[in-house]
């Protein structure tokens, strides 16, 4: 393929600062809401269960809208961050990292959640006897134990980021440089005369991206497992 | 002393439990399975709460529902070796072994990692994972590793059995030099006769939730009202004793037991090393008179203590010895009994056939089991 176009190596790197960010940003939200899911009892447990896998059965527009409406700059969250914080998510490349993070969390959680309910319970109980805390136990026992499922998390999470287009261009638009990832910038693409060269060009790199995410992530749960002894 | 008392519901079974035992030695417990064992070993190490308790080992209570006390297992420094080993899956041997001990404070290391790893013969293992181990490989480095951590007792649930015979001799001595050589007290929970009288300085008995007997394991085998409980249709007695001297000539060991002395195969063990024999009920044939020109090595003038009758089958309890308390159980049919016109009260001459015996019994550096067939 010849050299990349500035708009294509623009595109990438926009995309991939996206994904990035909202895998990073959402993975801790991720493994806590995990745990809730799998360990903890509570009232309202199937609401937050169903709330987390919402964005998955909605359309895309619905959820950019939603986010819309309460981030925008009059929006409840929104209005209250930009009054205080001087924040303003909407049109901006820290806005489609979220939109990517709330669409990507539901198989991101699912994956960790599996993984969890399947770490060995009777080896934190070992780890308790052995002087190790709660907290102790969860970070030396449990986290890598579930390290496979995180890591399946993580890449599930990051794909689907990489392909954010619905709730992205409705949320934050389709400004170059800021919020015109490689979905966007495919679509912008087919609506240009003479576009679809270009358009194609930057599927197959959109391909090849998602192509490399999966075998690196494939390398690594077999050096995971094979660490695990499974 | 170690002191449990608890009352726990979990579902259909009720644990109801008031045990105290001296916290020195290896305290076994005993009975078969869904008798509440393990119950008792996590109730101790803190792994389940009793609806209403109280633990205390030595001057630390650990547990008291009176006063809502509970200490969690991180705090109770109790060792624990599980059935299945739980070894980390995720750390090699070394990673695992120092689990514990890492979370210790340095002045409480009383015991160190090349002391556990040459005890427990695992150099050679350390940097494998546990995937790689062979299950009695698994259970040594369980035991060091709860041995690592430096507890004031170490629990011990069932830690043979899900080994083969051979792997089991494999681990026996290593707990055996456990004992002798930390002088860490042991519970130890079995369902396996053998590894109590090998192990054991006292046994629990487990029924049904509740401890219905507690003393030694002679005196738990002389009652028969507690075979139906252990789960032990064959009658058997357990007798201490010691190494008198051997016969190298024949290749024969005798040994001095309370009120007798019986001659076995010869065995690798000093003059003077305590001893368990196990004679069991079917072994032993009756005399009225002091038999001569026979093969059998063993005979003992005894003395018929009690006699149960068992439809077409007859159990007589032999006294060997009044002080100290020994005696035998010998099994013939109703026939015989019939033809002898055996009576409790008779002397008569007890014709041993086959003794096994367990060495070392607070014995110092024992060699392991032997067991010996005579006849």
């Amino acid at each position: 393929m010849l050299p990349l176009t500035d708009l294509e190596a623009e595109a990438i790197r926009l995309s991939l600062r996206v994904a990035f960010w909202s895998v990073a940003c959402s993975l801790p939200f991720g493994v806590g809401t995990a745990f809730l899911l799998a360990r903890a009892r509570f009232p309202g447990k199937s609401l937050l269960d169903g709330l987390v896998h919402l964005p998955l059965v909605i359309p895309p527009v619905v959820v950019g809208y939603i986010l819309l409406l309460l981030l925008g700059r009059r929006g409840p969250i929104g209005g209250w961050l930009h009054d205080y914080l001087g924040i303003t998510v909407i049109f901006t490349w820290q806005g489609a990292a979220l939109a990517a993070a709330v669409m990507g969390f539901p198989l991101m959680v699912r994956a960790m959640r599996l993984s969890l309910e399947a770490v060995d319970r009777r080896l934190e109980q070992a780890a308790r006897t052995l002087g190790a805390g709660r907290f102790d136990t969860f970070r030396s026992v449990t986290l890598p134990l579930m390290a496979p499922g995180i890591l399946t998390g993580l890449v599930l999470a990051f794909a689907r980021s990489l392909g954010e287009f619905g709730a992205t261009i409705t949320f934050v638009s389709n400004i170059p440089g800021q919020t015109r990832t490689i979905p966007v910038a495919i679509y912008t693409l087919t609506q240009t005369p003479d576009g679809d060269a270009a358009a194609l060009r930057l599927c197959i790199i959109a391909v090849i991206l998602s192509l490399i995410a999966l075998v690196a992530s494939e390398w690594l749960a077999r050096r995971l497992h094979a660490r695990l002894g499974n | 002393m170690l002191t449990l008392r608890a009352n726990h519901r979990l579902g259909d079974f009720h644990l109801k439990l008031d045990v105290n035992v001296p916290s020195r030695g290896i305290t076994a417990l005993f009975g078969r399975s869904g008798a509440g064992k393990s119950s008792v070993v996590n109730l101790l190490a803190g792994l389940l709460r009793p609806d209403e308790g109280y633990v205390r080992i030595g001057d630390t209570v650990l547990f008291d529902s009176a006063t809502g006390l509970s200490v969690p297992p991180e705090h109770r420094r109790l060792g624990y070796v599980f059935q299945e080993g739980r070894l980390f899956p995720h750390l090699s041997v070394r990673g695992n072994l120092l689990f514990g001990h890492r979370r210790i404070a340095p002045e409480q290391r009383r015991i160190g990692s090349d002391e556990v790893i040459g005890l427990l013969d695992i150099a050679p293992l350390l940097e494998r994972r546990p995937r790689d181990l062979s299950g009695g490989e698994k259970q040594r480095v369980a035991i060091g590793r709860a041995l690592l951590a430096n507890p004031k007792l170490l629990l011990m649930d069932e830690p043979l059995a899900s080994l083969d015979a051979a792997r089991k001799n494999e681990i026996v001595p290593f707990i055996e030099k456990l004992r002798n050589s930390f002088g860490i007290p042991i519970v130890y929970v079995t369902h396996d006769l053998g590894e109590i009288v090998r192990l054991a300085d006292r046994v629990v008995l487990m029924s049904n939730g509740a401890a219905v007997f507690t003393g030694s394991i002679e005196e738990l085998v002389s009652r028969l009202d507690m075979a139906e409980i252990m789960d032990h249709p064959e009658a058997e007695a357990v007798i201490a004793g010691h190494v008198a001297d051997h016969d190298d000539e024949f290749g024969l060991t005798r040994l001095a037991l309370p009120g007798a002395e019986l001659r076995v195969r010869r065995m690798a063990l000093p003059p003077g090393a305590g001893v368990r024999v196990r004679i069991r009920a079917r072994d032993v044939a009756i005399a009225l008179d002091a038999p001569t020109r026979i093969s059998v090595l063993n005979v003992l003038p005894v003395r018929i203590a009690e006699i149960v009758d068992r439809r077409e089958q007859c159990l007589l309890r032999l006294t060997v010895s009044e002080t100290p308390p020994a005696s035998i159980w010998a099994g013939i049919t109703a026939r015989s009994r019939h033809d002898l016109g055996l009576d409790t009260g008779n002397r008569v001459y007890a014709l041993i056939k086959a003794v096994a015996v367990d060495g070392s019994s607070g014995g110092a550096e024992a060699e392991p089991t032997q067991a010996t067939a005579i006849r």
